[in-house]
């Protein structure tokens, strides 16, 4: 795989306030990268910064091995869906579509071809004629991303495009962009808050959180093998507990010792305990070395959640099967299901600043 | 449902009423009274007379029609760049620009125009600093020019003010769309920004043109007396030697038609674009 854009040490501050701190990121030819952070993490920043709306205070930006960091929007071969998707309001479906080829000056006879082709790939045949005010949101949505993508360009920037949409159209919508992405082999940067549509439509995930980057990895990796506890929490719910690393595939939590599959850390540091909610077998209290009460029990369809109060920490499970609320439970974990993790640098930063 | 209706329906009739008592004082009433001076003679006599006599007129019509049509595009050409650097400023300081703008229109309308007068004058400013480098005197009191220039001056807060609320409401994230689909800055205005801003254009023109084509004290203050307009000849037959209320409310009548239909054909094409919006 080629290299179609780096970021190399990319920092940028508004006002003072740090919002960029040296991001560094590869991204790849045909890959379907999306950026996925709490909301004012810098993903939106980034993205600009890519399209050429805004100029990074150092690093660089580079495209197919060119440094691009003052190159305007309009002579980058990069396209962008925006946020709100900044249709053209006098313009109709056809005249939006048509936009770009127009302004570079394209045959009337090939924009035609081209603006019917990508009507249909976005399901919006027969709409030419539609105003803009006249289209739901997800037919919007698609006409942002076809006049975007009729102009063939090499990246495609889309900026949490599916946030205003209802949930049932969101995930149809997921589906077909990833389709698209892969039948025109576009390379697409994708930005959302949205962990669960993160990890189904990518290849690459990047979290981010206060204008860092904490993890690149493919989506497996991000969930199973979170690098810290931020990423842990944000991806899926987790148990975060403090504990201590005993020596090599022992640590001690919660007041007792427990094997796991970890090592490397020097003995007796200080790490962050992670364990899945969907992890946690449920048995009697006597079979485990740690017990609680159920305090909460939720049906969620496929599985039941439940809240239990541990001595000293409040636990979330995913079982299959129920407890009564208020009775007394047992919880077991599998060595390999116990994930640790060094404290995490977002923490120590967080209490330098303050 | 449908009492509710109708019950919100006579809420709104009532009240609206005040207005429409105002309008039928102020408007209705002095527009028939024109009207009927326009069709009567000083006996109250119905007659055509004084509508047909306005044909000897046609000239001063023309030039007023020209000389306000001059200005008003002037008006646009000079208003359109600073309403558009209005909205790219920082919105800090967007009212105090907006304030610069209009502070013309706080001085006195005659105050204004007489200033031009000792500006332009043949022993005024203007032509004293032409002399001192060996220039001039030149006429530039008492001619056409002179007449644009006070329009321009004076009427020009009234287009940048509308084209700025047009176009401080554009979103901005359209303009940066335009700018991702390959427009430089003066593709991103002609293609975009011009099409989104024609309400204000349209308004910015009537607002102009309108009193600019009735004005008297302009060109009696900076055309002298070979640049009669509209206005002087109506006043003139209200207020001068030439007493005749039955010929100035013929004239006042047909100059209204005249605006009228210049404007319903702008309004044209203000119309035919929200057809595309429709
Ligand atoms: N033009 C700007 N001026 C000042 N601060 C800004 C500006 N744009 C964004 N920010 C700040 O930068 C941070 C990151 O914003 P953004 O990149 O939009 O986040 P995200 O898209 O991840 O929600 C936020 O704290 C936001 O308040
Ligand atoms: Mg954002």
């Amino acid at each position: 795989m080629e290299k179609i854009i780096s970021l190399e040490n990319v920092a940028l501050a508004f006002d003072g306030e740090t919002i960029l701190n040296n991001i560094s990121l590869d991204i790849y030819d045909k890959e379907f990268v999306t950026l996925l952070g709490p909301s004012g993490c810098g993903k939106t920043t980034t993205l600009r910064i890519i399209g050429g709306f805004l100029e990074p205070d150092s690093g660089n930006v580079i495209f197919e091995g060119k440094k691009i960091n003052n190159l305007p929007p309009h002579k980058r071969n990069i396209n962008t869906v925006f946020q709100r998707y900044a249709l053209f309001p006098h313009l109709n479906v056809y005249d939006n579509i048509a936009f770009g080829l127009r302004v570079k000056k394209a045959q009337e006879s090939e924009i035609r071809t081209r603006v019917t082709q990508i009507l249909k790939l976005v399901n919006l045949s027969g709409f030419e004629k539609r105003s803009i005010g006249r289209l739901s949101g997800g037919q919007q949505q698609r006409v942002a991303i076809a006049r975007a993508l009729v102009n063939r360009p090499k990246v495609l920037l889309l900026d949490e495009p599916l946030g205003a949409l209802d949930l049932k159209l969101r995930k149809e919508m997921q589906i077909e962009l990833k389709k698209i992405q892969q039948s025109l082999e576009i390379t697409f940067i994708y930005v959302t808050h949205d962990q669960e549509e993160a990890l189904t439509m990518s290849d690459t995930v990047v979290v981010m959180n206060n204008g860092d980057i904490q993890q690149i990895g493919t989506p497996q990796d991000i969930y199973n093998e979170p690098i810290n506890a931020f990423v842990a929490d944000f991806i899926g719910e987790s148990n975060i507990l403090d504990g201590v690393m005993r020596k090599d595939f022992l640590v001690s939590m919660h007041g007792h010792d427990f094997e796991c599959v970890d090592k490397g850390f020097n003995d007796n540091e200080e790490v962050d305990v992670v364990i899945r909610p969907e992890d946690i077998k449920i048995t009697t209290p006597d079979n485990a070395k740690i017990s609680g009460t159920v305090t909460n029990v939720t049906f969620k369809g496929v599985h039941f959640e439940m809240s239990v109060k541990s001595e000293n920490f409040d636990w979330l499970i995913h079982s299959t099967k129920a407890a009564e609320p208020g009775s007394k439970i047992g919880m077991n974990f599998d060595p390999f299901d116990i994930h640790i993790m060094r404290k995490t640098k977002v923490r120590c930063c967080d209490n330098e600043s303050e | 449902m449908n009492q509710n209706k109708k019950g919100n329906g006579m809420l709104s009739y009532l009240t609206a009423s005040p207005y429409i008592l105002w309008m039928i004082i102020f408007i209705i009433v002095p527009l028939a009274m024109v009207a009927y001076f326009a069709f009567t003679d000083s006996n109250g006599q119905f007659t055509f007379e004084y509508i047909k006599s306005v044909g000897q007129y046609t000239n001063i019509f023309i030039r007023s029609i020209w000389l306000a049509a001059i200005a008003t595009i002037i008006c646009f050409l000079l208003a359109y760049p600073v309403a558009y650097i209005l909205t790219r400023l920082d919105k800090n300081i967007h009212s105090t620009m907006i304030m610069l703008v209009t502070l013309p229109i706080w001085m006195n309308f005659l105050l204004r125009t007489y200033a031009w007068m000792t500006l332009l004058g043949n022993n005024g400013i203007i032509n004293s600093i032409l002399g001192f480098i060996g220039l001039g005197p030149y006429k530039l009191l008492n001619t056409q020019g002179a007449v644009v220039l006070g329009m321009v001056y004076n009427y020009l807060p009234y287009m940048i003010l509308p084209l700025y609320t047009v176009m401080i409401k554009i979103d901005k994230s359209i303009l940066e769309a335009a700018q991702d689909l390959g427009c430089n800055g003066a593709q991103v205005i002609f293609r975009v920004v011009l099409p989104l801003s024609v309400p204000g254009i349209t308004s910015g023109i009537t607002m102009v043109f309108v009193p600019a084509i009735s004005t008297f004290i302009i060109s009696r203050m900076l055309g002298g007396g070979s640049n009669l307009l509209i206005g002087d000849l109506i006043e003139m037959q209200f207020l001068g030697n030439s007493y005749n209320p039955n010929l100035g409310a013929a004239i006042s009548l047909i100059l209204m038609v005249i605006v009228l239909i210049i404007m319903t054909v702008m309004n044209q094409f203000d119309g035919d674009d929200d057809k595309v919006l429709i």
